[in-house]
């Protein structure tokens, strides 16, 4: 196990699959997707159960000198594994969802889709700087035709600006990539996550990666592509957009931002969060007077977002643990979040809230599930949100406690929409015949809720087996931004110690009892 | 330097010649039943030409031994990359003719005799070293594509496109002229290493101005801003298979040519070219972008594709480095496999009678019937966008790469930003083709030498084409050292 190549592998089998996909029909198009999908999740298992915890940080490696200017270099660390898993977790459960609701172009559709996977386990599992840039780039393209192929009615408007918008926000930081190329004689990203550049050089290179990623993330005010595209991209469309393309953002900031650019971010951590905080609080805001549920749940994503960019910039352990979570969490909720859409969508074919009402009495299972995500997404104590967030929050406050204070109200402010939206959707009469005509959960979506439920429920209550993987590395990221640490907002101060005297005199009088 | 060895350097292009005119003498008594057979012998022509010039490459020829004529030729490794690229874009506009013009009956034997003698004219203008072969080259080559871009004689596009390209390619040419002469006068030789040596010291401002005007004209054969205006019209206008070659082989030549007069005749006096160079690189990027947007031809908007794709190569120019030569060099190989690709998908689009389909509002829904061309001209416009991992990315890697080494960052940021307004053109053809309902309109069948062309290119333009990577870059390095030995 230890010289296979079980990155390349995983990049392999769906570029494979895709290649099959293009040329078969829809039937056949479906099953080969299911297979590749779920033998990619076989080999995440094993790449999560091969992992050493508390062994090298970079597991995995492979190293080929293929290509002039960079190589094809990958391994991974506790955090990329994480992600990866999650990735390879969320895709077969994609697939499953696109089973009856794509109906045209099915070949393609699931050709995108592998290509999807190949390309976002390569940006997690890249280790060189330029093959990170081509992965991330390129995710554009598969995604791009999936909004504008598949997707509503809007979706040309969407697609452009989804493709535009991120691209703006990246080929900045190309510039920057091969400025800090020439300035350090490598690509290898674990080199230039200890290269110190110069802090003046540092400012400028974390304003074009954050240009970037904050687009990806997406923060506050550059989140506007977000909706639009959620509103429009198909069902799983969106699982994969809010459950691994925005943890592209998060990823970048805890791999590249914040290692190789320890003051720039010390620096910037105001900006960081004057925008989290705008983004908290606003977008819950825009969140609880949607009409349509999809948009109201890609609002909710900007929300939970600014979460881990707080997190993130903290600058310490457990708010950097906390941001982790909350990404796995989200990435786990709000995918399930939009396979429950999809469910209705696919019964009554609309989005708007009002049409629905009193579900629980004709879909009983169905509100199960839609309750249970809907407090994981509020941060219920025992559901993988809690987890998140609180680690997050605790990490922030040792920094600022107005920060804290404006970004707890997102937890307050994210009950009440989601609450809201639950009490429109399952409780209340049931106005429309319609809705109350349809049945509840089948075979296929019970096996796409089940898991993800389960998982939910497992961060939740035993959050140890993922932040394991993922303490050693933090640990290191913590130490290597130890330098740059803000210093924290609650001057501390040791009181005096009470007078030995007074001791003896509290003994003596318990003596005298 | 005797004779004897001059005459070796030469040897291609001499065979060229004296094959040319052979084959001239063939059509004179075949005619035009035999222009398939002649295609065939001018693209057997090329191809060995090429195999003549690649030892030069392979071996990194460079400084005297690769001097002709008293310095006024060089057959250097620079010089044999851009004869290969050159040879292989003719090679392929001659390829794709016959199956256009014959439909139209046009197919005539003075079509590969022309086109052999514009890559001659091509192949001097690369090797020259002296502003007199500079000349010749060029005119040579000028001569035979106007013709070309008139040669559906019928057509009033065509006529009209000649014409044009006629009147504005002789001012260009007494622009440049005009150039050279105060160049001359001013340092006292027409020799590429003189002049360098004579600005050495210091420039006066009459030299100035033949810098200024030989880089105007020569900025007008490679259609920069704000020498492009020709470009669209005789794009649209000229014979598909001619735009192919117009897009490719004489855009190689002239920005070579350019590289050599600039990095070496005026080398010394880099800065004062250099703020010309910027300032077309990027006025190219933005009017390239912008004026792609509203465009209703697909050739018209591969015209101003390729005047964008000027623009981000002078970037590489503007570093006036070794490491920028390479990077133009590079690009060049990729953008003559991306044009290549685009033209001939453009070729493959015909209705059911055969006619071409030129608009782009036709194409709408080509996905749904056409699925292997769609998805290569999908490609080539994800390519020419330059996002990756389409191999059109490190085209533009390699070239703001350059630039970044030579410190000229302000200019890779805008360039790089104004990009993305020319990926909006570029997305948009492929929503047009893959969003849209179906037009059923380019719904003729195309023969396998198409096929096979744009398979290939396709094959050049993919994820695959990064393994090519190292040999591509080896090579131009070795172009590029041999182009800064001489400074």
């Amino acid at each position: 196990m230890e010289n296979f190549p079980i990155l390349s592998l995983m990049l392999g089998v769906p570029l494979i699959g895709a290649f099959i996909c293009l040329f078969v029909e829809a039937p056949a198009a479906r099953w080969t997707a299911l297979i590749a999908t779920l033998v990619e999740f076989v080999l995440g298992a094993l790449l999560w159960a091969n992992y050493d915890i508390g062994g090298p940080q970079w597991q995995f490696t492979e190293k080929l000198p293929l290509f002039a200017g960079f190589s094809w270099a990958l391994g991974i660390d506790g955090i990329a594994l994480m992600l990866i898993v999650l990735t390879v977790f969320l895709m077969p459960i994609c697939i499953g969802a696109s089973w009856n609701s794509i109906e045209k172009r099915v070949g393609e559709y699931m050709a995108a889709f592998l290509l999807m996977e190949t390309l976002m386990i390569g940006v997690f599992a890249a280790q060189d700087l330029f093959l990170f840039y081509i992965m991330f780039e390129a995710g554009l393209i598969p995604m791009y035709l999936i909004i504008g192929v598949w997707g509503g009615a809007d979706r040309i408007y969407a697609s452009y600006k989804f493709f535009l918008y991120t691209l703006l926000g990246s080929v900045l930081m190309l510039i920057a990539m091969l400025w800090m190329v020439n300035e350090s004689g490598t690509t290898d990203i674990p080199t230039l996550m200890a290269y110190d550049f110069a802090p003046e050089a540092q400012t400028w290179l974390w304003l074009a990666f954050f240009a970037s990623f904050a687009v990806k993330m997406p923060m506050w005010p550059v989140h506007t592509w977000l909706p639009d595209a959620h509103v429009q991209a198909p069902t799983a469309g969106s699982v994969i957009l809010a459950g691994v393309l925005l943890k592209m953002g998060g990823y970048g900031f805890i791999r590249f931002s914040l290692p190789m650019f320890p003051e720039a971010s010390a620096q910037f951590a105001w900006l960081v969060f004057t925008l989290s905080m705008v983004a908290v609080v606003y977008t819950s805001l825009v969140a609880l007077v949607q009409h349509d549920m999809k948009k109201l749940i890609a609002y909710s994503s900007v929300a939970h977002m600014a979460i881990v960019t707080v997190g993130l910039f903290a600058f310490n352990s457990q708010g950097l643990e906390g941001a982790m979570v909350v990404m796995l969490s989200h990435g786990l909720v709000s995918g399930a979040l939009f396979l429950a859409v999809g469910v209705i969508y696919d019964r009554l074919h609309t989005r708007e809230i009002e049409r629905y009402g009193g579900l629980s009495i004709n879909m009983p299972y169905y509100a199960l599930f839609l309750m249970l995500f809907t407090m994981a997404s509020v941060g219920l104590p025992g559901t993988s949100g809690f987890v998140g967030e609180f680690l997050s929050l605790a990490g922030i406050y040792k920094v600022s406690t107005l920060v804290t204070a404006i970004s707890a109200t997102g937890i307050i402010l994210g009950a009440a929409y989601m609450l809201y939206l639950y009490r429109r959707v399952a409780f209340g009469d049931q106005k429309h015949a319609d809705a109350a005509a349809m049945r509840d959960l089948d075979l296929r979506e019970w096996l796409m809720m089940a898991p993800i439920a389960a998982a939910v429920l497992w961060m939740g209550i035993y959050p140890e087996s993922f932040l394991a993987p993922m303490r050693a590395d933090i640990a290191a990221l913590d130490a290597r931004l130890a330098r740059a640490r803000p210093e924290g907002d609650a001057h501390l101060k040791l009181g005096a110690p009470k007078p030995a005297a007074s001791a003896e005199h509290d003994a003596a009088q318990e003596g005298a009892h | 330097m005797d004779w004897i060895a001059s005459l070796t350097l030469v040897a291609p292009e001499t065979m060229m010649s004296v094959s040319g005119l052979i084959v001239l003498l063939v059509a004179a008594w075949g005619g035009d039943r035999q222009a398939r057979g002649i295609t065939w012998l001018c693209v057997a022509v090329l191809f060995s030409a090429g195999l003549m010039v690649a030892p030069a490459l392979c071996g990194g020829a460079m400084g005297a031994d690769a001097q002709a004529f008293q310095d006024q030729f060089r057959a250097d490794a620079f010089a044999s990359f851009a004869k290969l690229l050159i040879y292989a874009a003719a090679g392929a506009a001659l390829i794709v003719a016959p199956a256009f013009f014959e439909r139209v009956r046009a197919m005539r034997a003075e079509y590969p005799i022309l086109v052999l003698f514009a890559a001659l004219g091509m192949s001097i203008m690369v090797s020259a070293s002296d502003l007199i072969t500079l000349y010749i080259g060029l005119e040579l080559n000028s001569l035979a594509a106007y013709v070309l871009a008139a040669f559906l004689r019928s057509d009033d596009r065509s006529a009209e496109a000649g014409l044009k390209y006629f009147v504005l390619g002789a001012l260009a040419s007494g622009i440049l002229l005009f150039g050279m002469s105060l160049t001359y006068g001013f340092t006292g030789t027409t020799n590429f290493a003189g002049i360098s040596a004579a600005l050495q010291g210091g420039m006066g401002s009459g030299a100035l101005f033949g810098v200024i005007f030989v880089l105007a004209g020569l900025a007008f054969k490679i259609s920069a801003v704000p020498f492009h205006m020709w470009t669209p019209d005789v794009y649209e206008g000229a014979p598909t298979p001619v735009t192919m070659f117009f897009a490719t082989a004489p855009k190689v030549a002239a920005l070579t040519l350019t590289m050599r007069v600039a990095l070496e005749a005026f080398g010394p006096q880099e800065h004062a070219w250099r703020q010309i160079v910027i300032f077309a690189a990027l006025a190219s990027i933005v009017v390239g972008a912008l004026g792609a947007i509203g465009q209703q031809n697909i050739k018209r908007l591969l015209a101003y594709s390729s005047i964008n794709n000027v623009g981000f190569m002078l970037i590489g120019l503007a570093a006036a480095t070794p490491q920028g030569a390479s990077a133009m060099l590079v690009y060049l190989a990729i953008y003559v496999a991306m044009s290549v690709g685009g033209f001939v998908a453009v070729l493959m689009l015909k209705d059911a009678d055969g006619a071409p389909v030129e608009n782009i509002a036709d194409l709408a829904g080509l996905s749904q019937h056409r699925k292997v061309l769609s998805l290569c001209l999908a490609m080539v416009m994800f390519s020419l966008a330059g996002i990756p991992p389409l191999f059109g990315f490190w085209g533009k890697f390699v070239v703001f790469q350059a630039a970044v080494q030579a410190g000229l960052i302000p200019l890779a940021a805008i360039g790089i930003a104004a990009s993305v307004v020319g990926a909006f053109y570029y997305i948009k053809i492929v929503k047009i083709l893959y969003f849209d309902e179906p037009a059923m309109k380019a719904t003729g069948k195309s023969d396998w030498m198409h096929q096979a062309l744009l398979a290939l290119s396709a094959l050049a333009i993919s994820p695959l084409g990064y393994l090519l990577t190292v040999g591509l870059g080896g090579l131009a390095d070795k172009a590029a050292t041999a182009l800064f030995f001489a400074v």
